[in-house]
């Protein structure tokens, strides 16, 4: 079971005694009034996620028709069959590949963003909101964007290389190339959130640290190391979780630039489940990858959690 | 860091860096902007520098298609999910701080767990919920999963948290009932939180890929970023502009919108990231 | 060897001066106290010194060499911050090394100095403990350890004590004067409490409106003022100040209530009279002697504190032994000796007795 996260035992103990004080007492009033507001959410939570997670589950331990009718229990044989398919590992590896990339590209450069937007300059407004532009940007419109950039024949990096007279590259047709290019235009898209989040962080490092940090004789660049990266390193952490977890679930952009290919180069897990379940219409194995999936994602919210827990303590 | 000790070529480095960046980053807006104003023979001529603009392709968006549909179905459905989420969040998020009833603590267990599965996971049977409740191809079956988060109620039970205990305590002194004290008090009272999370919630439900792809066939429930990906394997490669030019048109108002609410947005943020 | 401030101004706006001229010497080793209301400049003043503000116009040299330009880091001094700037996220041991790790000292000397300043503030023991895991007191104590481990000759110091209890406060400024000595620093210390400088400085500088008043010792600051408001911000409870005629040659009739005589021979008709508390004297009145009422009377244990109004406006503080018996609303007698100050309309002092003003 989950422990609360200590920020809130913190709030919980500044409000414990005035809570005390006031009229927190069990009463048929409350379980009245907390089953109309309570109900509405519950309703939709047990339909459209409590439901379907067991019911997923339930489906993995199942072999399927493809009509989704479970036929033969087959127990975990649908995971120990997945794991060992050099199909699926290809999958899992591919997603890891993105995740990683996408997770650290869209800190690092975020991070230098932020770190640069923070500098008390004339007109360093224009550059953050500049910088935040990304946030506006939705799925199609980004892979549309990019996909004429990227593409082989007319693309801008295609009519750049022809202009140079260099070979242009196959950002869409080569394996590694494509898992890139995905990449690229994922971090693109991180980058105003991303960015927003941590120059906050940034800003809210009390100005003194500096002050006296300057004043015992350290330079800008050990200040960022030694001042900068400590001070916000629990909300990089709360970002990096937010990443990763977006990233595992990546799904439209793929639709959009690579489907997948080329060779499932880029056959991520979202992707493949979509594929599995509704185009090979192979349920059993649909829900059995998105059970692997919820477990993935379910870590790294926890690490999340985790991470609220330590914030208020360093 | 220390105010303005910057020497002037330390300072010129930084503001050529930084255009540099922002250069960069607004490339792709610069090119597929441009793009969608230039005739599509220059394009694959790989002329990008021709004088020939016109608004044809936006012309062409707008008349040849259904590009205004996909965009008032995603401003009705986000609009609608953003209203209810911002409801029955904090509703729940309410009964979750101000509400003693037995079994709180293992219903926010509860809520907690449901941050930790994602919806991607479970789209096999919910798609088959919603084909049973006959809700497919509908409005409907792009709202009613999203009526509540748990997200939500999580980051409005946080922010709900932070109201000073007097105000209930005076609250109970004027007799006021919890419906009054909820919506004349607390909801109020966190303004900021809530404008946040209906951003947050509008631009989930805008930026809605997977599902809508799932559930909606025609252009009638056909939102705009599926409808984008519909107009690219439809049209001819000929009419990339087109496309381009639709891009457009999706993605300067939610940029203005962004750099409007920029500054709540900013602060919501880094209210749920602290707090 | 000193610090000297020439004509320094800082400036924000174009016609708002936040400090105005300031002309000043800081001998090497001494205390000096930059004392002064809020808003009067003083904390500019000091970061101007550290380099943490750019100075408008004006040098300021340390040991010779004008640092106008040079970073803070450059200017080898330390500072300790009226928030402490403790990193939160260091224990109490890297926190008092982090200067040293900024300028790359030998990894020897490090632990020696870190080791050294933490036995000076006696808090060897708690050398792994994170800074939230302190008292108050405790944080103060690192932030002086951090000034006393750097090798910086030079000490800066931005009301360091105003975030402690009063208790507290007075042992702390015991420690850090005790410190000063010791180690012979040269210590710059801001303050808006005129107790603190006058118990612990050498000399004294007052600023009030972005500009000096006086810069003195404390006998200096307090027996001869410059003019009315460094007279009324020294001592507590503080001078009180009336208006006074000349009557003849060798009397002042004070605020119509009373007469004083003049202790040598002034020009100005119309003057302003600054009498300590002490140096007044109440007796109690029928009602047509009575030139005042009380309107309190605090007791204090060894001494009383009656404030008074005088009949003809204004009220006057006078501190009495504490056997002596008064009530509110009592008609007094209020009047005074010889022992005062004189104020010219404009708040100069005027008093002539050879003494060394600094202005």
């Amino acid at each position: 079971m989950l422990k609360s996260p200590t920020t809130e035992e913190a709030i919980e103990k500044k409000q414990a005694s005035s809570k005390k004080r006031s009229t927190f007492k069990l009463n048929a009033n409350d379980k009245y009034f907390s089953l109309l507001f309570l109900g509405p959410s519950l309703l939709i939570l047990g339909l459209f996620v409590f439901y379907p997670m067991i019911k997923t589950f339930y489906i993995s331990m199942f072999l399927t028709n493809t009509l989704g009718k479970t036929s033969v229990f087959a127990g975990f044989s649908n995971y120990a069959e997945l794991l060992t398919s050099p199909d699926f590992l290809n999958s899992l590896v591919v997603t890891l590949a993105y995740v990683l990339g996408v997770t650290f590209f869209t800190l690092a450069i975020s991070l230098l963003l932020a770190n640069l937007a923070s500098k008390k300059l004339p007109g360093i407004g224009i550059f953050r909101t500049l910088y935040s532009v990304t946030m506006g940007v939705s799925v199609s419109v980004a892979a549309i964007f990019w996909l004429f950039i990227f593409n082989p024949s007319t693309g801008f990096f295609a009519i750049i290389a022809n202009a140079l007279k260099l070979t242009p590259i196959n950002w869409l047709t080569d394996p590694s190339n494509a898992m890139w290019a995905v990449i690229i235009t994922t971090v693109w898209m991180n980058l105003g959130f991303t960015f927003l989040i941590l120059l906050g962080a940034i800003e809210s490092v009390p100005q003194t640290l500096y002050e006296a940090a300057s004043v015992e004789g350290a330079s800008p660049r050990f200040q960022f190391f030694k001042i900068t990266l400590p001070m916000i390193s629990p909300t990089l952490f709360f970002v990096s979780t937010i990443t990763i977890i977006d990233a595992f679930k990546s799904f439209g952009l793929i639709d959009l630039i690579t489907k997948g290919g080329p060779t499932n180069a880029t056959n991520m897990l979202v992707y493949r489940i979509y594929k599995d379940a509704f185009y090979s219409g192979n349920y059993a194995q649909a829900s059995t990858e998105a059970i692997i999936l919820t477990v993935i994602i379910a870590a790294f919210t926890l690490l999340q959690f985790k991470f609220l827990e330590k914030k208020v303590n360093y | 860091m220390a105010e303005n000790n910057k020497s002037l070529p330390k300072r010129i480095l930084t503001y050529v860096l930084l255009i540099a960046l922002a250069l960069v980053i607004l490339a792709p807006f610069f090119i597929g902007i441009w793009t969608s104003f230039l005739p599509t023979m220059n394009i694959a001529k790989g002329d990008l520098f021709s004088t020939n603009l016109s608004f044809d392709n936006y012309v062409a968006a707008f008349t040849k298609t259904p590009i205004l549909r996909y965009l008032a179905n995603s401003f009705v459905i986000s609009t609608l999910t953003m209203v209810a989420q911002l409801l029955f969040c904090s509703m729940s998020a309410y009964a979750f701080v101000f509400l003693k009833f037995k079994g709180r603590n293992i219903l926010f267990g509860l809520f907690l767990v449901t941050m930790m599965l994602p919806f991607e996971a479970q789209i096999i049977p919910n798609f088959q919920t919603v084909k049973f409740l006959g809700m497919l191809d509908n409005y409907s079956v792009l709202i009613v999963p999203f009526l509540t988060s748990a997200f939500g109620t999580f980051m409005l039970r946080q922010s709900f948290k932070q109201t000073p205990a007097e105000l209930k305590e005076a609250s109970d002194i004027e007799g006021l009932n919890h419906f009054q004290f909820y919506w004349n008090v607390v909801l109020p009272y966190n303004k900021i939180s809530m404008i946040t999370l209906g951003a947050y919630s509008f631009l989930g439900a805008w930026n809605q890929y997977l599902w809508p792809m799932l559930t909606t066939f025609s252009n009638n429930s056909r939102v705009i970023q599926n409808g984008l990906r519909q107009l690219q394997s439809e049209e001819t490669f000929n009419d990339w502009r087109m496309i381009q030019a639709s891009a457009a048109i999706i993605v300067i108002p939610t940029i203005i919108v962004l750099f409007i609410g920029q500054h709540y947005f900013k602060s919501g943020l880094n209210e749920g990231a602290v707090k | 060897m000193s610090t000297i401030l020439k004509n320094v101004t800082k400036q924000y706006d174009q016609d708002k001066k936040v400090l105005d001229n300031v002309s000043a010497e800081i001998q090497t080793g001494e205390f000096f106290v930059i004392v002064g209301p809020s808003g009067c400049g003083k904390s500019t003043l000091l970061r101007m010194i550290a380099g943490l503000t750019q100075i408008s116009e004006g040098t300021i040299k340390i040991e010779d060499r004008v640092v106008n330009d040079l970073s803070p880091k450059d200017r080898n001094l330390t500072m300790v911050f009226q928030s402490y700037a403790l990193f939160p996220f260091l224990s109490v041991w890297d926190n008092v090394a982090f200067g040293l790790k900024a300028r790359k000292a030998d990894k020897a000397d490090i632990e020696k100095r870190v080791n050294d300043a933490l036995k000076m503030v006696n808090l060897e023991e708690l050398r792994d403990r994170k800074p939230r895991e302190l008292s108050g007191g405790q944080r103060q104590r690192v932030a002086l350890a951090r000034a006393v481990a750097s090798d910086a000759k030079i000490c800066l110091m931005d009301e360091p004590l105003s975030n402690l209890d009063a208790q507290l406060r007075i042992k702390m400024r015991q420690e850090i004067y005790a410190l000063q000595r010791k180690l012979g620093l040269t210590l710059i210390y801001v303050t808006h409490d005129q107790v603190e400088a006058m118990t612990m400085a050498d000399h004294i500088m007052v600023l009030n409106d972005s500009k000096i008043q006086q810069v003195g010792t404390p006998e200096e600051i307090y027996q001869h003022p410059a003019n009315e408001f460094v007279a009324s911000f020294f001592g507590v409870p503080p001078i009180n100040i009336l208006p006074a005629q000349k009557v003849s040659e060798a009397i002042l009739q004070v605020n119509s209530d009373f007469e004083v005589t003049l202790p040598h021979p002034i020009a100005h008709a119309n003057v302003r009279v600054g009498i300590r508390p002490t140096d007044m004297k109440v007796v109690d009145s029928d009602e047509l002697h009575a030139n005042a009422t009380i309107k309190a009377v605090e007791f204090l244990g060894n001494e009383k504190i009656v404030h008074a109004k005088m009949s003809h406006g204004g009220e006057v503080s006078v501190i009495v032994s504490s056997e002596e018996v008064f009530q509110p609303y009592q008609n007094v007698e209020i009047t005074a000796d010889s022992e005062f100050l004189l104020f010219d309309v404009d708040g100069k002092n005027i008093t002539n007795k050879g003494a060394v003003t600094h202005a």
